[in-house]
């Protein structure tokens, strides 16, 4: 060991503690798809969540009898939860793709015991996201019109509009997180096929490992394919919130008109999308008993981008607030001023208390490290970012530039009931998933033992 | 460890996927199809009448003109169904015991209007005006079809909006001199038959069209393409 690990190693806790061989490791992780009982508090959390998918299915029907009129969107506030729930969830998904894609071509091995769920959040995440536009739409069963095919209207989407370029970017996203996510489930559905007891569980889990064998020459081709996919989905870690953002800044609202929008978006998905995987990751290794993969360092790690991200997204509030005063524009002004004193002010303070002042005790390793005050302040950033896009969407909607078209946002129960059901959506695939898919990436982990090192013939 | 598969799923799984791809651009073709296909757009299905009425007998046989029974197509909206006066003004003479012309002579008796079944049905949404498309010198038949020769009326066209827009981007396609556009026999120009109008000779549909475009002011291309124009 030379020198410079030493160091990290005495000041930092391991990516995987020791003592693990190849195959403990693969018993560990498949036992919990394999073997593992179920257990009646996965039970009740899996059937508390089917319940509040329900009642997502309940509100969308009921949306789908009676239109959006139930929900509390009018002019001037038309873009309502729909939208601040979009923004939200799509957001959360790009962790997801910043540790698959963008922590694997810098190398950063402790990516590999958090990318398998981390992904599973960004597909589950953007599924949520992709319906609230959809159920905005008004008539959502005329969906394939936002796209460009040959129709008998001779019809194409507005391609000058940000809203369509939002389509291309959302489809775009899911379609490569999800091939992403299964190329690299591939190897280890190949160990699952070959360990599964029960035959129609090793047919199915066979039907997708596609034929995976583990030669060489497989390996050879999967590597090359890996790293491609990684290199296609870096750029939409920064495309797709630079899209959402476009959303917003190409309108001409105060507020919303700004330069800033697109890197202040992305760091805040990022920032979010963090605080989901470590709402995720400290009950799930807790649960299931994975500290020894899922590690201290993990959660430091994922702390520290939380806190760079979170610095960014402050420093958007300051250049907004900034800009409210030096533009010496009246509109800006007068957001500003309606922020900080109008209807909607405590929404404001909220945000800065969740977004900026509560975080920062993310500075000092001492709290970094403990697992439950990581869950709490994650809690706090999730609903910090959820208030932030109440606040851009509503708060520049809801005065006019005429007086006379002022008017304020009520979310009725069918919002409330939409975005929670989300939430209950969400939990109950990643239930599922947990139960039927290795959560922890075990080839990729088997990697992190000294013994996977490659050293070269002399 | 025993296979789980046969050797065969190596070819029936390659097959799949590949044949997927097909099975997938097949069905997106059937779909575009169907939608364009008379079981949605009914175009060239004759539908059922309360009197077997022939536009055929009665425009090529007999040689009535459209505007006969169509009296507001030149300043309405709407060409006009005739009232039940119309027809006897011809069957009071003839055909005066025909079983066939039964429920005629009754609405005629009784004042109830025959209830035909609409055949060119726009949707409510599409504001269309036969008015200023007669004036400006769109035939009858370029968007009815040969009605001189439908025993049974049908709908000629799609009424797809893509039908539409194909004559609003180049309505000089479609424009003839304003004289033959009740003429259901009128055929566009070809050298050997060229159409004269203001003592000039046209012997191509394109400069004739050219030609009527800025005879009949029509307006500009972008303006009867805008939304508005016909949803309004």
């Amino acid at each position: 060991m030379d020198r410079e690990t030493q160091v990290t190693e005495r000041r930092r806790a391991p990516v995987i503690q020791p003592g693990y061989t190849f195959a403990t490791i693969t018993d560990k992780i498949s036992s919990i798809v394999l073997a593992r009982p179920v257990t009646n508090s996965w039970l009740v959390g899996f059937g508390f969540a089917g319940l509040i998918t329900m009642m997502l299915l309940y509100a969308i029907g009921y949306l789908f009898v009676r239109g959006v009129g139930i929900w509390g969107v009018n002019i001037p506030v038309a873009w309502g939860f729909a939208i601040v729930n979009f923004v939200w969830w799509i957001g959360i998904g790009h962790a997801g793709t910043l540790i698959s894609a963008i922590l694997l071509l810098l190398r950063q091995q402790w990516r590999n015991s958090i990318n398998r769920f981390a992904e599973a959040m960004t597909l589950f995440a953007v599924a949520c996201a992709g319906l609230f536009p959809l159920l905005h739409l008004g008539r959502p069963w005329l969906f394939y019109w936002l796209f460009p095919y040959p129709n008998s209207m001779t019809y194409w989407p507005q391609f000058r509009s940000p809203l369509v370029w939002d389509v291309f970017a959302v489809s775009t996203y899911f379609t490569i997180s999800l091939v992403f996510w299964f190329i690299g489930l591939i190897p280890d559905l190949a160990t699952l096929r070959d360990r599964a007891e029960n035959r129609w569980a090793a047919m199915i889990y066979g039907i997708l490992a596609m034929g995976w064998r583990g030669s060489a020459r497989h390996w050879k081709r999967y590597e090359k394919a890996y790293l491609l996919l990684a290199g296609l989905a870096t750029p939409l870690v920064l495309s797709v919130h630079t899209v959402v953002s476009f959303d917003f800044a190409i309108a001409i609202l105060p507020g919303w008109h700004t330069t800033i929008f697109p890197p202040y978006f992305v760091a805040g998905a990022i920032y979010s999308g963090f605080a989901m995987v470590l709402m995720l990751a400290i009950p799930i290794r807790k649960w299931y008993a994975l500290e020894d993969f899922i590690t201290i360092r993990h959660l430091e790690n994922s702390a520290k981008v939380m806190l760079a991200t979170g610095l960014i997204v402050a420093y958007g509030y300051a250049t907004e607030a900034f800009m409210g005063w030096y533009s010496g524009n009246d509109l800006d002004a007068f957001l500003l001023w309606n922020r900080l004193h109008g209807p909607y002010h405590l929404t404001y303070y909220a945000l800065l208390f969740a977004n900026v002042g509560f975080p920062q005790v993310l500075w000092f390793r001492k709290w970094r490290t403990r697992p439950g005050l990581l869950f709490l302040v994650s809690a706090v950033i999730l609903t910090g970012m959820w208030i932030e896009r109440f606040v851009i969407v509503v708060i520049s909607l809801h005065r006019d530039f005429l007086n006379s078209s002022w008017g304020m946002y009520y979310p009725t129960k069918w919002d409330w009931m939409t975005f929670i059901g989300t939430l209950g959506f969400f939990c109950f695939a990643f239930f599922l998933f947990v139960r039927i898919l290795p959560m922890i990436s075990i080839f990729e982990m088997r990697t992190l033992l000294p013994e996977a090192e490659v050293k070269e013939a002399e | 460890m025993a296979q789980i598969f046969h050797p065969s799923t190596n070819t029936i799984s390659r097959a799949t996927i590949f044949g997927a791809v097909f099975i997938i651009a097949f069905g997106f073709w059937m779909a575009l199809k169907i939608e364009r296909s008379p079981f949605v757009t009914y175009a060239g299905v004759a539908r059922p009448q309360p009197v077997p009425f022939s536009h055929k007998h009665h425009v090529s046989g007999l040689g009535i003109d459209c505007r006969y029974c169509h009296t507001s197509v030149e300043n309405s909206r709407f060409a006009g169904i005739p009232p039940t006066k119309t027809c006897m003004n011809c069957h009071a003479q003839i055909w005066t015991k025909a079983p066939m012309l039964e429920p005629v002579r009754e609405s005629y008796r009784t004042g109830k209007s025959l209830v035909w079944t609409r055949v060119n049905d726009l949707p409510d949404f599409v504001y269309f005006d036969h008015s200023i498309h007669i004036n400006k010198g769109v035939g009858c038949n370029t968007c009815h079809g040969p009605v001189d020769k439908m025993p049974f009326m049908y709908n000629y066209a799609s009424l797809h909006m893509e039908w539409c827009l194909d004559c609003h981007r180049a309505p000089e396609k479609n424009l003839r001199p304003r004289d033959q556009v009740f003429n259901m026999r009128y055929q566009p120009p070809t050298p050997d038959s060229p159409v004269g109008i203001d003592g000039r000779m046209f012997f191509d549909q394109q400069s004739l069209g050219l030609y009527l475009v800025s005879k009949y002011k029509l307006r500009t291309v972008t303006d009867i393409t805008s939304c508005s124009t016909c949803h309004r």
